[in-house]
Formats: C-alpha cells, sequence, structure tokens
C-alpha cells in the first residue's frame, strides 16, 4: 500500500481575531526536528507553538536513515519504539568495487543497547509518529500558516504569518528556525551558508517491489549495471527499495528526472522491471553550514543550520543531535533558571557537531566525487589495491555512518575509566534491571553512581544500580567504583573515581556552559 | 622481512584527506613529479630491499 497521506486540519489561528499573547517559544517548519523540538521542549515543561507553511507530512522517504544515538532521542520523545517496530533494523554496510566486496562495517558489535545501530525508516512515518506525539503532549501546531516576515527585537521577536484567513503577528521570547535546507527565516535575516558545493549529482529513486535484499546497506563503485559511477541501495519498510545512482555533473537533471530515463537505469540496477517508482528526485552535494545558530532571538536548528551530503545519513540525524543539545538549555532560560547566555553553549557544542558531520562528508563526497587529476588517481589506486591489499579497504570511503560527536569537554576526568564514557560522550546505554539505562537517566542532570555510595548534598537524583557486567564494561573498566554526572541530554559531563558534593555542583555549572 | 599489507594508518580518512591537500593546486604534471617524489622518500624511509621488491610487485599487479 502506498502511503497515505492525510492532511492536517488547519484551524483559524487566534491571532487573526485579536493580539494573541506573546508566546514563550515558535517553532518554524513541522518536519521532523520542528516537531522533535517541540515535543523536548514540553518534556521539559515549555510549550511552544509550531507553525507549518503545508499540512502535509513529507512527500518522498527523504531521510531514511535513523542511527542509534536518534533513536535514543525519539525514544527519550515517545516515539523511538514505533519506529524501530516499521522500521528496517540493520548495522551491516557492505562497499562493492564492480563485483568485489571490497569494505564492509559493523556499526553495533556488541549487545546490551536497547536502540540498534541503524533503523530504515521514510521520514513521512517518523512525522507522522511526531505529530501524534506533539498532539498528546498539548502543543499548538498551526498548518498552514506560513511565516513571511520576522523582526528581531532585543529580546522577542515579531513574526508576520499568513494563513488561508489573511496575515497575523505573532510574538515570541525566541523562535527556532527549523525551515529546512532552503530556509526562508535564513533567507529573512540576510544569513548565508559558508562552505563546499560539490559537482555532482545523484538520482534518489525509491522503488516498490518484491524482493529479498537482506537488511544491509548496499553500495557499489563503478558496477557494471551503472558504469563508471556509483550506487546505493537501502532497504525500507512497506517493500521499498532506496537506490542511489550518481549521474556525474555534466547529466542533464531536466531529463534525468523522466520516468522513462529513470526505469531502464532501475532495471539495469535490479535486473528486472517488476518494480513501480513510489518517489524520485535529483540532488546536488553541498557541506555547508551558517556560522553561528544563534542570531539574538532566532536560533536555527536541523537543515536550516547546516547541510551535508547524504551519504553517512549525517542530515536528519545531525538535526536530532542539535535538538538534543537545545532543548534543556532553551527551557530553563525560557523558565527563568539559567541566563540567555547558555544558549552560546549550544552554538558551541553543534558548530562543533557540526563541523564533524561536514568534515566526513565532504571527505566521502571527494572520494565517491573525485575532481579530475590527482583525486581521480588515488580513488581509483586505493579502489584497485582494496582486491589486493587489506590496507587499502578502510580507505574505501562510500560514506562513515553517522555517530554521535564527542563534545571536546574540559571537565573532570578519570583517564584510566573506559574511553567510550569520557566527558563530552553520550552516556552508553546498558541493560538496567527488566529496562535500559538511557530510559532511567531521565530529562535532569542525574548521578550515575556505581560500586560505591553516592556523596550527601549535590541535589540532584541518583542513580545507583547493582553493577552488572555492561555497566562494568561501559563505565568502569578496571576500577572499582565511579560516579557520573550526566547531563539532561544524556551526555557524560564529567566523571570522578572519588566524587566530593562540592566537585559535582561545579561540573554541573560547568556543564550549562558545555564546550 | 614482508611487507605490512594490513592496516597500519590508524586514521585512514585524514590521511588521504592530507595526501589529497598536498597535492591542492598542483598541475597533473607537477602532482605526478610530487608523487614520485613521494614514492623515492617513503622507500628511503623503508630501506629494506626485500620489503621494497614486494612493494613494486604489489602495486605493478593487474597495472
Amino acid at each position: 500500500m502506498p502511503y497515505d497521506y492525510k492532511p492536517f486540519a488547519y484551524t483559524s489561528p487566534p491571532g487573526l481575531t485579536g493580539a494573541e499573547p506573546r508566546h514563550k517559544v515558535a517553532i518554524v517548519g513541522a518536519g521532523p526536528i520542528g516537531l522533535a523540538m517541540a515535543i523536548e521542549l514540553a518534556n521539559h515543561g515549555v510549550s511552544a507553538v509550531v507553525l507549518d507553511d503545508n499540512n502535509v507530512v513529507s512527500v518522498g522517504s527523504r531521510a531514511i536513515c535513523w542511527s542509534k544515538r536518534s533513536l535514543e532521542i525519539l525514544d527519550r520523545l515517545g516515539v523511538g519504539e514505533r519506529s524501530v517496530t516499521k522500521g528496517v533494523t540493520w548495522k551491516v554496510g557492505r562497499t562493492f568495487h564492480r563485483e568485489t566486496e571490497v569494505f564492509n562495517f559493523d556499526l553495533l558489535p556488541e549487545d546490551g543497547h536497547k536502540m540498534p545501530a541503524f533503523v530504515n525508516l521514510q521520514q513521512y512515518y517518523v512525522e507522522e509518529y511526531l505529530v501524534e506525539r506533539a498532539q498528546e503532549v498539548g502543543t499548538d501546531l498551526r498548518w498552514k500558516n506560513k511565516v513571511v516576515a520576522v523582526d528581531r527585537h532585543a529580546r522577542h521577536a515579531v513574526l508576520t504569518v499568513q494563513t488561508p484567513d489573511g496575515d497575523y503577528q505573532l510574538e515570541a521570547d525566541w523562535v527556532i528556525a527549523c525551515d529546512g535546507a532552503r530556509s526562508p527565516i535564513r533567507a529573512m535575516l540576510g544569513l548565508e551558508f559558508e562552505g563546499e558545493l560539490f559537482e555532482e549529482r545523484f538520482l534518489i529513486a525509491d522503488i516498490r517491489m518484491q524482493a529479498d535484499f537482506p537488511s544491509e546497506r548496499l553500495f557499489w563503485f563503478e558496477p557494471s549495471f551503472h558504469a563508471g559511477q556509483s550506487a546505493l541501495l537501502h532497504k525500507q519498510p512497506d517493500a521499498i527499495y532506496r537506490i542511489d545512482l550518481q549521474l556525474g555533473w555534466d547529466s542533464d537533471p531536466e531529463q534525468e528526472r523522466l520516468p522513462e530515463r529513470i526505469i531502464p537505469r532501475i532495471q539495469k540496477v535490479v535486473g528486472h522491471g517488476d518494480f513501480t517508482l513510489d518517489w524520485t528526485s535529483i540532488y546536488t552535494f553541498q557541506c555547508r553550514r551558517l556560522r553561528s545558530f544563534v542570531h539574538g532571538p532566532v536560533l536555527f536548528a536541523g537543515d536550516s543550520a547546516h547541510v551535508v551530503s547524504p551519504f553517512g545519513a549525517r542530515g536528519g540525524n545531525g538535526g536530532l543531535g542539535d535538538v538534543d543539545a537545545l532543548g534543556w538549555r532553551l527551557a530553563a532560560v525560557v523558565k527563568g533558571e539559567r541566563p540567555a547566555s547558555v544558549l552560546a553553549g549550544y552554538d558551541r557544542e553543534r558548530v562543533f557537531g557540526t563541523d564533524e558531520n561536514l568534515l566526513n562528508s565532504s571527505r566521502s563526497t571527494r572520494f565517491m566525487s573525485p575532481g579530475d587529476g590527482v583525486e581521480r588517481l588515488f580513488r581509483d589506486a586505493v579502489l584497485h589495491l582494496a582486491s589486493r591489499a587489506d590496507f587499502a579497504r578502510p580507505m574505501v570511503n562510500s560514506g562513515r555512518l553517522s555517530k554521535p560527536c564527542v563534545y571536546p569537554l574540559s571537565a573532570p576526568d578519570v583517564a584510566a575509566l573506559p574511553a567510550g564514557s569520557r566527558p563530552g560522550a553520550v552516556a552508553p546505554d546498558a541493560p538496567l534491571g527488566q529496562g535500559w539505562l538511557t530510559e532511567a537517566l531521565g530529562r535532569d542532570f542525574c548521578l550515575l553512581v556505581l560500586g560505591q555510595e553516592a556523596p550527601a548534598g549535590t541535589g540532584l537524583r541518583v542513580l545507583s544500580p547493582d553493577v552488572t557486567d555492561p555497566l562494568r564494561q561501559r563505565y568502569l573498566g578496571q576500577a572499582a567504583a565511579a560516579a557520573y554526572l550526566i547531563r539532561p541530554d544524556q551526555v557524560v559531563a564529567a566523571r570522578w573515581v572519588n566524587p566530593d558534593a562540592a566537585g559535582i555542583r561545579a561540573a554541573v555549572e560547568a556543564a550549562w556552559e558545555g564546550l | 622481512m614482508a611487507l605490512m599489507t594490513t592496516p597500519n594508518i590508524s586514521d585512514a580518512d585524514g590521511f588521504y584527506a592530507a595526501l589529497l591537500a598536498a597535492h591542492k593546486g598542483l598541475s597533473e604534471a607537477e602532482s605526478h613529479a610530487m608523487n614520485a617524489r613521494l614514492v623515492l622518500v617513503l622507500a628511503n624511509h623503508i630501506g629494506d630491499a626485500a620489503v621494497l621488491q614486494q612493494a613494486l610487485a604489489l602495486a605493478r599487479e593487474g597495472a
């Protein structure tokens, strides 16, 4: 069954008939990032109004690969289990040069995590689940509300909003632009992206077919079915397969868009014509970002702030990383618990995370789409050697899949404890009783104490589970005891072998500043 | 001594990017010349004649 795009109901907003009280937070864009942002804020006790110029979920699968970290975030928002149940779980990627497998990776070699390495799920399902959840938590979702102007003031912004019934003005202390790669808000503020554009074009085709491809990511350099170019295949739910085909810069995007051009190309990939086209698109590559994500009362998150080439699943997942770093900080500012200056921590951390995504994406793009001359020479040399010598295999770059970055925090640390849970890293999940550590961490700062008593007087919620093997392996290593301060976004803020309350309180203060 | 063919560079992507960056701005002929110099520099670092022979043979395979 093709996806049923049900329109969401537009209702005439109150601002059309009289001035609305100033909102705390207005989110522009009801894509996955805007919706996740609204739910995250609601979880922290802040209600937001969400404005979207459309009234349906994303048309076409668009973002399909949701990383383990994103699934953990979605789980915290209340749609993680649903996404995993519906989606196609995978963790192995295989890369071929012509017909030979030259490289493979396993993204989650160990057990004992609630969420799998990756789930493929069409963006429209994720949006559908998030809309339902946002409604459950009481979010004011306004469809067919198009922001056409933004006036920035020192402590608030005024949005001019166009609706089918006319225009109105909406005031908000904070505006979060989650309005996508072509962000109108970014343009209204006169802000421009900085970074690289690549001269390359890819065709994306979602096809519906009955087939038994494994639940793995398959990538080919120079396959016989698409000579001289690259190809990628991903399995999605509902018997839909995503096929990406490199077209080259000299291809004509208008011609390549035509089904009579696309269908023969896909026939060569799958070896038959027994499929239907579900959605197609042509895209070019960019690896660019805004210099800063905070512009007075206007904050940027997701594709409005940064765009990457798609082969590392770093777009949607990077955007959820923004939600993770912004939600708890902004909520505290709105509630008057923290000064607005803590938002600079959001900016620093997500610029850092974005740069890591941009670096990985641009390296993959350069390998996949080498320039003439020496780039092509080395790319071909690596592929040539990869089937003959093991050392060349890790150099084959068909995309480095999204992982949460480790913020380089200067925070109390003990070098002897496991590297995977060092300050700045997301706290690794582990089984905990009948559930999971990620579920038990909660929405505020918390102290995870293992093998010792928690110091009194920190004012923090304490989690002190029995030390199981996975907890020992991920949090203690050779140490007998340790205490971890974990932020509301589940990032490790600091850790000690001999904790004291004063040190912990100081670390909480520092954590608000972050990087 | 045997030629090492297992991965020995901890950050392969970083090295690959540095290699391309080192060529930035060079013409194709200049890049070839730089590659030749690079081979000679690395060969001298290896030194061992048996290893160099194996490296030459591996690089020549399938040419």
